[in-house]
């Protein structure tokens, strides 16, 4: 595949395998992430999107029996994130994520963007007053919470928990961000906000999201990537994917034909 | 305010990761007193009690002398109310396990008797031997006997074995239900046939567990009124003149294993010590395998459920 | 009502129900009282508590119309047996109050840490080791660990504070505190099992180490659960017999020393019956009232309890 304007890249999953216990679950993908891109990820249920998203902040270390082959490789100092080596914590460090359900944590809404500055060892009040104020307003949230931080995150509607998610993600300025269905338990207008936010935030931070929604993916991604059954079928630019496919599978799955 | 250095990031983890460690270290530290407390008991007692592990032992009644001291009569006692007890126990929890779970209808009398099983939970055991003093010795005149003991206990693990009922119950998937009810059965048939049946093993852990609590709890039956001194054995169950003579053993003054230990432990001469670790020990075999019974079929029911 | 509208609907005068399908009436009764009879077993828990508050209720009665509840409750010696009588509750329910204290700052960090290490930190096996031994731990009868207590935790203590009498009730108390952390242990760890992997991996995203999210995250999300077996805790000390009796001496004994001897609550009990007192005699109304107290201590910990359940009503 032929692309023009590269960007730089932010990082690269080459050859990329992925086991839960014996199964299969990621089959040699080879892909780029393009730098302050936003890239998504389709394909029908099962496909592996949110397996192969899972990889990049190594949340399958967390159970027993999960493995990886192959390499992803973080720009700008080349690291395989991948790497026993590596400490998945360092990774998670640099690499944000949102979930598919809002997850604020039993916290006031100060404390749940203030949590990850916290777990840096960050307690000076002026820079975590700093700090949450700054994730909140690229939350897009500041003007509604402004006045009442120290409430529990729970009071906030679904739409509003989901975009604190995002500020306690962006507090810590990740390199990379990664969105995990992060509208499918939204009402439709807390989903447009969602997807102007993904919008805006593509100037500050690198943008891998992982949806079920195709039009969404037209809406907000610069790249697009089609899986299927564990495999990468094809990549390019989210134009070109959507207008003209390469692959017949990928055609199939956008006009509607199966998944 | 600049963002950390890698350097520093690994300083942070590494701190969390040390504290990590720790806990963990903590964690195992405090799992081991646990497991440490039950060996000391087990093998202080073992060690205390060997020279009185005979069959004299176990043949003779109490005594004034610690060396000819036995712990007949306790024993004997601790059976024979346990019989009693099961024997209230278990129909009146499944039975009541049973109607919460397929017949209770979601209103107030139902919540009333939910809240109170909880509560009943956290009732201290000896305010169950003052309801008995009070109830079964006084008002229904059955003095101290087997009887009362039994009926207590009842009382006190009957919360154990509605909650094991109805967790075994509940385990049975609505389809089992439904099929049986599909064919015409009725609600009880329904029951009788395929829900007892199926939360058999469940309601049977419950009931060991409920058992091994009951025979090792002192303070209620002390509280009715037990002896602590018994030169005599009650009728053997069932063997009387019928009718009445069949029921006779549940009306005689019994003792029971903890009475006894407690009885012992509590004389000032050392002798008596001996005495205490044996019967101690002998208790702690009885509950710890009733409730490693428990535990197996615990395990061997979750390996076994195929549905 | 179903074969009513039924019949509305019919213009022909054929009978609704065929005689097939009618009810029958005698499977109909013994259904009816099949369920009544499984009713009445349900009851007996109902009963049970109605019991309990009648005998006690009533037993104190007599007993206060002999005792002014003033003198109960302010009077400072407990001795009910001696010609020159007192009454002062506060003698035993310091020694309660002294023994959970100790049992409970044993208890609540062990319990508490042992569940977060299960919860949180240990693998499927080490768990599968730990939950039996936690289990038969909490199923050994309190007189043996009264025995354990008295016989093996005092002479212990002794080397180390050689002044500690032979009966105290610091000995009972560490030793209750360690009966009752099985069962802090394992309620604690089931509200932490409960609380969804959604919100751990939410804190691990974050970069959180294990004890930061368990500390940050878990406990905190699981908090009412935590509450509520800290308050059982709390009931299983409070109403705590055998341990005491063997162990903590029966003397009443107003006193905050965890290292003297004294009689509690429950220990009382045990004591007057053990004794041979006549049935309606004033000492025989003192353990009613006794009791009374327990259950009335014990109550107010319940509904605290579920206070604190409704207030903090986790909402995922």
């Amino acid at each position: 595949m032929q692309i023009h304007d590269n960007p730089a890249l932010k990082a690269e999953a080459r050859n990329l395998n992925f086991y839960y216990g014996e199964a299969k679950a990621l089959k040699g993908i080879n892909m780029p992430i393009y730098d302050k891109k936003v890239t998504a990820l389709i394909g029908p249920s099962g496909c592996g999107k949110s397996t192969y998203l899972r990889s990049f902040n190594r949340m399958h270390d967390l159970y027993p029996g999960n493995r990886y082959e192959g390499e992803i490789r973080f720009f700008p100092d080349n690291t395989n994130l991948l790497s026993p080596e590596v400490d998945p914590i360092e990774v998670r460090m640099r690499v944000g994520m949102v979930f598919q359900k809002p997850n604020p944590f039993p916290k006031s809404i100060y404390e749940n963007v203030a949590y990850g500055l916290r777990v840096r060892g960050e307690n000076n009040k002026r820079v975590l007053d700093d700090k949450v104020e700054h994730a909140l307003k690229g939350g897009a949230l500041w003007d509604e919470v402004k006045d009442r931080l120290n409430e529990l995150a729970s009071n906030l509607s679904g739409g509003q928990q989901q975009r604190l998610c995002i500020a306690r993600a962006l507090a810590t300025d990740p390199e990379l961000l990664l969105f995990d269905e992060p509208t499918s338990a939204l009402d439709p207008i807390a989903t447009a906000a969602i997807e102007e936010l993904v919008h805006e935030l593509k100037k500050r931070v690198t943008i891998l999201i992982v949806t079920h929604n195709m039009q969404q993916a037209a809406r907000v991604s610069d790249y697009t990537a089609y899986m299927f059954l564990g495999e990468m079928i094809e990549f390019g630019k989210t134009d070109e994917i959507f207008l003209k496919p390469k692959d017949k599978r990928t055609e199939d799955y956008i006009t509607g034909r199966m998944g | 305010m600049q963002p950390l250095t890698t350097e520093q990031i690994r300083a942070v983890i590494a701190r969390g990761k040390l504290k990590d460690t720790i806990f963990k270290a903590l964690g195992l530290f405090c799992l081991s007193i646990g497991l440490l407390v039950i060996v000391a008991l087990i093998v202080d007692m073992f060690i205390k009690g060997s020279e009185r592990f005979t069959l004299d032992f176990f043949m003779n009644f109490a005594s004034r002398r610690a060396t000819q001291a036995g712990i007949l009569s306790a024993w004997v006692g601790s059976l024979l109310v346990m019989l009693v007890t099961a024997l209230a126990a278990v129909p009146l929890g499944v039975a009541a396990g049973l109607y919460l779970e397929e017949y209770a209808k979601r209103n107030w009398l139902t919540h009333i008797i939910e809240v109170n099983i909880s509560n009943l939970a956290a009732v201290p055991s000896i305010v169950y031997g003052l309801l008995a003093l009070g109830i079964f010795v006084y008002q229904f005149g059955f003095g101290q006997s087997i009887l009362s003991a039994g009926l207590t206990l009842a009382l006190l693990i009957l919360p154990i074995i509605i909650v094991a009922t109805r967790e075994a119950i509940r385990a049975i998937p609505a389809m089992i239900r439904e099929g049986s009810m599909a064919v015409g059965a009725t609600r009880w048939q329904t029951c009788r046939y395929h829900i007892i049946p199926y939360a058999m093993p469940g309601i049977l852990t419950g009931v060991i567990i409920g058992l091994a609590r009951a025979i090792g709890e002192t303070a209620p039956i002390i509280t009715i009124g037990a002896l602590t001194f018994i030169a005599f054995l009650p009728p053997v169950p069932f063997t009387g003149e019928p009718p009445a003579g069949l029921f006779e053993w549940v009306m005689s003054p019994f003792t029971v294993m903890p009475i006894q230990i407690f009885n012992w432990t509590s004389r000032p001469d050392p002798a008596f010590e001996v005495n205490a670790a044996a019967a101690g020990f002998v208790l702690m075999v009885m509950v710890l395998s009733m409730n490693a019974v428990a535990i197996y079929l615990r395990y061997k029911m979750r390996k076994n459920i195929k549905w | 009502m179903n074969s009513q509208a039924m019949s509305a609907n019919n213009p022909s005068d054929l009978p609704v129900v065929s005689d097939r399908l009618a009810k029958n009436a005698m499977r109909n009764v013994s259904e009816r009282l099949i369920e009544a009879l499984l009713l009445g077993a349900a009851a007996v828990s109902v009963l049970t508590t109605v019991g309990i508050v009648y005998v006690l209720v009533s037993e104190s009665i007599h007993f206060f119309q002999q005792v002014s509840i003033v003198d109960f409750l302010t009077d400072t010696q407990w001795t009910p047996l001696f010609d020159d009588a007192h009454f002062g509750i506060m003698v035993l329910v310091s020694g309660t109050v002294v023994s959970s204290l100790v049992a409970l700052s044993v208890a609540i960090p062990m319990g508490t840490i042992i569940a977060i290490y299960l919860s949180e930190f240990a693998n499927s096996k080490v768990r599968e080791i730990a939950k039996p031994i936690l289990e038969l731990l909490g199923g050994i009868p309190t007189i043996v660990f009264g025995y354990f207590a008295l016989l093996v935790v005092t002479p212990v203590l002794q080397v180390i504070l050689p002044e500690l009498p032979g009966f105290s009730l610091l000995s009972a108390g560490l030793v209750m505190g360690i009966m009752i952390v099985p069962y802090i242990a394992s309620l604690s760890e089931d509200a932490m099992r409960a609380v969804p992997m959604s919100l751990r991996e939410g804190a691990y995203a974050m970069g959180s180490t294990r004890l930061y999210t368990a500390l940050h995250v878990v406990v905190p999300a699981a908090f009412s659960g935590l509450a509520a077996s800290y308050i059982l805790a709390i009931s299983r000390a409070v109403g705590e017999t055998m341990i005491l009796a063997v162990a903590a001496g029966m003397q009443p004994n107003l006193t905050w020393n965890p290292m003297e001897p004294a009689a509690t609550i429950t220990s009382y009990i045990v004591q007057v019956a053990l004794g041979d007192l006549p049935h309606g005699s004033i000492g025989y109304l003192t353990i009613f009232a006794a009791g009374l107290t327990l259950l009335l201590i014990t109550l107010v910990f319940n509904i605290l309890g579920q206070w604190l359940r409704a207030k903090f009503r986790e909402n995922y």
